[in-house]
């Protein structure tokens, strides 16, 4: 669509004003990771004068970082891969297989895209706590991938619908069995797809801190989120301690996004509007 | 061999089913009974219920909570998708730089909610914070206020954090259901005469209307879970003078703040049985009518 001269100065100037509104914020967290106590209260907008590192040192002292990044990849990384792997055998089995059971328990799986699984809580943590899984990082697989399994199961049985049966039943006729279909012919196929299901519930994961929160006791089995809380609570008036604390436990994420943003910004979307 | 097939959906079967289906069955169950120490007590029907919504200090507590709630989703629906959709359009104009752009928008929705809080209440920190900073640098020095510590800016500042964090997110929505539209429609419509407004009212957004409804409920749903940034940023009793209180915090406060196993459990689980109807009866009603009114293409 065409726009006049002074219609596209203006979304310009609209569109930039609002990167540098979604983008002030990290950067005055970086940068005032960066400064001194003294330097951010005397020009908290400025860039640090002088580029240090020891406020990070300091914060290696004050909290075991690396036990939390290794929870937090850990958590994640497994809650991802078991999500990922389940929701595709049940979306493949709902996509292709149509017995009297198979719309139900479609429906089964997708009603819990509408149930806040935070209101099970209670009976949640007495269920954790007699199978033994309190202060155990296990609970929290267990839960992020039940909770992960409607969303991935309602993206990828939409995506596996879209491939056409006639692929499968060449697959067949030369001799596949059901799992060499699933395996060599689909599953390759549905790669945005999965690509999708694995950002949206890596995010969710890593992010959460809610489940942590109730389940982990355990100083060394804090995932970032929940073990960084302990130190905005300690040292409430060390605000370069707090920013370098903040930077880092955001830093992991930043990073990834960066290298692999494009992936991103599509996968993200391939199954949102279909 | 051939019958394994039919054992692929048991593993996420049985997972969702312990630990996503038990769980809300069992927290219906749990609002039936009246709860002393750490055990189940006698069952008590709807009393709970009766409780939560007539006997002070619950039932003003419920509603309190309960208006913020609407509040947060209204002015997410209005700030937050508002903007995303504006935004969404100007990048489906062609915008330069729409990549940059893109990741901009949505770098705030990578930070853990936690994160999030605690970065924001340094910055609107009443002495120290940027914010305020900023204000007195562009001559509105006295707009400055401390935001969080107010309970007339408490709420609205925390919703506004919110807005910022999910505006990338619903930007993609959007964009995408801008991007699905086929060209040819937009083609014959601009032949026909259609400019401007006219394009956005009669075409373009009726075309979108299937990204809107995914962000209305989404947006919804999250607005009447509300819960980690008001805990991350104003603790349990949704400071100050619960002036940013939501359904989820006095849920969590019923549940954890005095002791799992407490009296409130009853009560709690029947909150939280309100709250799963409210979320999900107006979901389902939202997609059913609005499905209805989607335009097909």
């Amino acid at each position: 669509m065409k726009m006049t001269v002074g219609g596209r100065a203006v979304s310009y100037v609209l569109a930039y004003l609002f990167a540098l509104i979604a983008l002030y914020p990290i950067v005055l967290m970086i940068s005032s990771s960066l400064k001194t106590n003294m330097e951010i209260f005397a020009s908290p907008l400025s860039l640090p004068k002088t580029f240090s590192l020891d406020t990070y040192k300091k914060l290696w002292e004050a909290v075991p970082f690396a036990d939390f990044l290794w929870n937090s990849v850990f958590v994640s990384a497994m809650s991802v891969l078991l999500i990922t792997v389940f929701s595709a055998m049940a979306a493949f089995y709902l996509s292709r297989f149509s017995f009297k059971w198979t719309g139900g328990l479609y429906f089964f799986f997708i009603v819990g895209l509408m149930i806040p699984i935070k209101l099970g809580i209670v009976p949640l943590f007495l269920l954790m706590k007699n199978l033994g899984l309190l202060n155990s990082l296990w609970s929290l697989i267990l839960i992020y991938t039940a909770s992960g399994i409607p969303i991935s199961v309602f993206i990828l049985t939409g995506f596996f619908r879209t491939l056409p049966i006639e692929l499968e039943e060449a697959a067949r006729i030369d001799g596949c069995s059901h799992f060499q279909v699933f395996w060599r012919v689909l599953l390759p196929l549905i790669r945005p797809a999965l690509a999708t299901v694995i950002i949206i519930n890596f995010i969710h994961a890593w992010n959460d801190f809610f489940f942590p929160l109730i389940f982990i006791q355990e100083e060394a089995l804090k995932t970032i989120p929940v073990g960084m809380m302990v130190l905005f609570g300690e040292y409430e008036t060390d605000w370069s301690l707090l920013f370098a604390g903040l930077t880092l436990s955001a830093l992991p994420m930043i990073v990834l996004f960066l290298m692999a943003s494009r992936q991103f910004m599509e996968g993200l979307t391939a199954g949102a509007v279909k | 061999m051939r019958w394994l097939i039919h054992l692929f959906p048991l593993p996420a079967l049985v997972i969702y089913t312990l630990f996503v289906v038990y769980p809300i069955f069992s927290a219906f169950l749990y609002s039936l009974y009246d709860w002393n120490g750490i055990k189940r007590g006698v069952f008590v029907g709807l009393q709970n219920f009766i409780t939560l919504f007539t006997v002070e200090p619950f039932n003003e507590m419920f509603w309190n909570a309960f208006r913020h709630n609407v509040f947060y989703f209204v002015i997410e629906m209005i700030v937050q998708n508002g903007i995303a959709f504006g935004l969404a359009f100007l990048i489906y104009r062609k915008i330069r730089g729409s990549g940059f752009l893109k990741i901009a928008y949505f770098m705030p929705r990578l930070l853990s909610v936690i994160v999030i809080g605690f970065l924001w209440k340094l910055i609107l920190n009443p002495n120290y914070g940027a914010l305020n900073t900023i204000l007195a640098k562009i001559g509105l020095g006295e707009w400055a206020r401390p935001w969080l510590g107010d309970p007339d800016t408490a709420l609205l500042a925390i919703i506004l954090i919110n807005c910022w964090f999910g505006i990338g997110f619903a930007m993609l929505i959007f964009l995408a259901g801008l991007q699905s539209i086929p060209e040819d429609l937009i083609e014959a419509a601009r032949l026909d005469g259609a400019t401007g407004w006219r394009m956005l009212w009669k075409m373009i957004l009726p075309l979108c209307m299937p990204a809107i409804t995914i962000m209305t409920i989404f947006t919804f749903i999250q607005a009447f879970e509300a819960f980690e940034l008001v805990y991350a940023m104003q603790g349990s009793m949704g400071e100050p003078f619960y002036s940013t209180d939501t359904l989820a915090v006095y849920f969590y406060r019923m549940a954890f703040s005095s002791g799992a196993g407490d009296v409130t459990l009853g009560l709690g689980s029947a909150l939280a049985v309100v709250l799963f109807f409210i979320v999900g009866s107006v979901s389902a009603l939202s997609l059913y009518l609005m499905r209805k009114r989607e335009v097909q293409h």
